[in-house]
């Protein structure tokens, strides 16, 4: 449709829009980035755009108005420009518009500087913010009082390995024991199925917010709470009603002459479970998988509610929430742990981003 | 004992079927024992956590997984060890039980629960065992009455300040602007997307904070909206913009100068987080409409605002509804974002930070169940519609 011309400027309009959307979603990620690998104090003078060319004022001589006899207090007369203090404050340009003189420090004794524009980077990168949230360890601090402090250190890299601990069985549990739910409910006859099965579709949307508090007090009955088995234990109950019900679709439409003809063949239910459904069903697994360990790694509330005691188990979220409470300032220290923290979840996005795709189209309702 | 094992097979004396029998006896016992001591052991070297941390990872991760497995195992191996009814009769619930017991337990039981606590004061109803209501009721109820406070928690919700400004920025910022925005957004970069030679391209970026935790996008967001005295050059991006084309520069989350609307600021982090997946959705469904169907319109001289009105739009509405209805639930919820980013303060209170700060901080979770049960009332609609979808479904009719 259209004469050539015209698809060129709809394309170009399409094109156009969809790189404007594209560079505001990627512009926030990208600056927390760039930062992350700047210069500590970099970070707090400039904005992280200075790593682009930009134009900016550089120093090239600096005038002591003393030796000029100028009065502060009046209009003063120097190369050229005729101003007070105040516009001096401001920065005044010279009659030939390419330099800016500036009054820098106080009245008495300040100095006016002599500005030219030119073109610049600021690429002053370095890896120590990595280094220092990664490998700062607690210390301790002695008040003059006499008492004893002891100031957490950053260490992302024990709470990356607390959240992985936290994550892995957190993912692989729950899908372990929906899988077999599944197939429970596609291949198997008994009493209460379909009660057990609404059971499970009706808790799809259940805010996790209900649980909390009767389980925060089982927890504490059975001395569990900021154990690594309790945490694993919610995540798996908050995602195992999505988890069935993904699962259940998949299975259930699986070919049934297949599984038939290996019943025939004298192989129990647990046989063909382990055989045969569990290899067919990679897929499924999969998209859940993704799902569910980008969910829990993410989780903020839960390992927060039942790990939120015990700061030894901490993981990469309550880490990165804490320094945003004691120290939202040391942006350093912020844009590097919050890295930290994204890396993995961006790899296994970027990796499996297919599969992932996959789960949100099966289904999204997620408690 | 007899019924329960499996017979032994073929005619054999009876000394030697008394002695299968004992074996296997012991056998049932024993390793199920030694399977629990394993995973018992396994508990205790995690919960003393004294090993360096990748041990302790480690071994939480093949002490996680494998025990789950090695517990289905076992309880098919004890099934399987049965007589041919029994087994029929308990193999669908190894397989299904598990998944149950822990649903009960974790959410379905959690609801009545919550609910009953939400009729008492502060610390909720103090412990008395049910069976005390019926072996000495007037104890049991005694016992009960003073902590009883009735239906006041739910009134005290929907009059409490805080609680009216949550519902406030719930209902109107975060669904009213919130969920819309998150909507148009996916469509238009899912339509564009569409005619594009660089979908896959664009798709990932704007699909990436999907990724990305909230706490994590607290972050990006808390340095884009970084305020410095207007004296010193701005490294927020936000305010350098605002101070280059003149403005005063804010701490726009925390700018009670605009309140209510500073809570905007917030829901424009859960707008970037979220179109990604509306657009994922989108992008499918507008893939199922047929090329003849949007050639006809083209040939009947309908310009590309007309097919995306009459024709595309009405075809996608259902994955509209679909995706509208989860934001909603998911926004209903937000929690992450506003409590690290405000911590509920500069009128931004949610419902969910009230609910974490009634039960967790304040320690009042008579109230906090209140607000939890008013979560759930919220989606009973979402349960109901995904309930009779269910019955639609074949082999649950």
């Amino acid at each position: 449709m259209g004469t050539r011309r015209q698809r060129f400027f709809s394309a170009l309009l399409v094109n156009g829009m969809l790189l404007i959307l594209v560079l505001l979603w990627v512009i926030p990620t990208m600056g927390l980035f760039i930062s992350s690998f700047r210069d500590r104090l970099d970070i707090q003078r400039t904005g992280w755009w200075t790593v682009f060319p930009h134009r900016e004022w550089r120093v090239t001589r600096v005038i002591n108005p003393r030796d000029l006899g100028l009065d502060p207090t009046g209009v003063m007369e120097v190369e050229g420009v005729s101003a007070t203090f105040e516009e001096l404050r401001n920065g005044v340009m010279t009659p030939d518009g390419r330099e800016r003189l500036q009054w820098i420090g106080n009245r008495r004794l300040g100095n006016i500087e002599v500005q030219e524009r030119v073109w610049t980077v600021n690429w002053k990168f370095t890896l120590d913010n990595y280094e220092q949230v990664l490998g700062g360890k607690d210390f301790e601090y002695k008040r003059p009082d006499g008492t004893v402090e002891v100031i957490p250190g950053d260490d992302f890299s024990g709470a990356f390995f607390n959240s992985l601990a936290v994550a892995v069985p957190s993912t692989v549990i729950p899908i372990l024991i929906a899988a077999f739910a599944a197939y429970g409910f596609a291949w198997m006859n008994f009493s209460g199925r379909r009660f057990f099965f609404i059971m499970v579709v009706a808790l799809l949307v259940v805010p996790l917010q209900i649980a909390l508090v009767p389980l925060l007090r089982d927890y504490a009955k059975l001395n569990l709470n900021g154990t690594y088995l309790a945490i694993w234990l919610a995540h798996t109950g908050f995602g195992l009603p999505l988890a069935t019900y993904l699962l259940f679709n998949y299975i259930a439409a699986l070919p049934r002459e297949t599984l038939e003809s290996a019943f025939i063949d004298g192989a129990s239910h647990f046989v063909v479970f382990v055989r045969l459904i569990l290899p067919l069903s990679v897929p499924a697994l999969a998209s859940f998988a993704i799902f569910q360990f980008l969910w829990v790694w993410n989780d903020y509330l839960v390992a927060l509610i039942f790990l939120g005691g015990n700061p030894q188990f901490e993981v990469v979220t309550q880490r990165l929430a804490n320094i945003i409470g004691s120290r939202g300032n040391d942006w350093h220290l912020l844009t590097a742990g919050a890295f930290v923290t994204m890396v993995l979840p961006l790899t296994v996005f970027f990796s499996l981003q297919r599969y992932f795709v996959r789960g949100l189209l099966a289904g999204s309702i997620k408690g | 004992m007899e019924l329960l094992l499996k017979p032994a097979e073929g005619p054999r004396g009876l000394g030697a079927r008394i002695l299968t029998f004992i074996v296997r006896l012991i056998v049932v016992v024993a390793i199920p024992f030694l399977a629990f001591a394993v995973l018992y052991a396994g508990f205790v070297f995690l919960r003393a956590g004294n090993a360096p941390k990748w041990v302790i990872t480690l071994v939480a991760i093949l002490w996680g997984v494998g025990g789950v497995a090695l517990l289905f195992w076992l309880f098919n191996w004890l099934v399987e060890h049965l007589s041919d009814t029994w087994r029929a009769r308990l193999l669908p619930f190894v397989f299904v039980g598990p998944a149950m017991a822990i649903l009960t337990w974790y959410l379905a039981l959690p609801t009545i629960r919550t609910f009953w606590i939400s009729l008492f004061g502060r610390d909720g109803p103090p412990s008395v065992p049910w069976l005390k209501l019926f072996t000495a009721p007037g104890e049991f109820l005694a016992t009960l009455a003073p902590h009883w406070v009735g239906l006041s928690n739910y009134v005290a919700v929907f009059t409490d300040r805080l609680m009216r400004e949550a519902f406030r920025n719930n209902l109107f910022f975060w669904i009213l602007f919130g969920v819309p925005l998150t909507v148009v957004f996916g469509l238009l970069v899912a339509v564009l997307a569409d005619r594009s030679r660089f979908e896959r391209v664009a798709k990932s970026f704007i699909f990436l904070p999907m990724a990305i935790s909230f706490v994590g996008a607290g972050v990006i967001w808390n340095f884009i909206y970084e305020v410095r005295p207007p004296t010193a050059p701005q490294i927020g991006l936000l305010n350098a913009v605002v101070v280059a084309l003149g403005g005063q520069p804010q701490a726009w989350p925390a700018h009670t100068g605009i309140a209510p609307w500073n809570n905007l600021f917030l829901v424009i982090i859960v707008v970037w987080l979220q179109a990604g997946f509306a657009m994922v959705l989108f992008s499918a469904a507008l893939k199922g409409i047929p090329d003849e169907l949007l050639e006809a319109a083209r040939v009947d001289g309908a310009n590309e605002i007309q097919v995306f009105f009459r024709i595309m739009l009405p075809y996608i509405s259902g994955t509209v509804i679909t995706v509208t209805t989860t934001i909603v639930i998911f926004t209903l919820k937000i929690f992450d974002v506003v409590w690290v980013m405000t911590g509920g303060q500069f009128g931004t209170e949610v419902i969910a930070t009230q609910f974490y700060r009634q039960s967790f901080i304040a320690r009042n979770a008579g109230y906090g169940s209140a607000i939890a049960i008013i979560l759930l009332i919220a989606v009973i609609p979402v349960m109901i519609y995904n309930l009779r979808r269910i019955r639609e479904q074949k082999g649950f009719s």
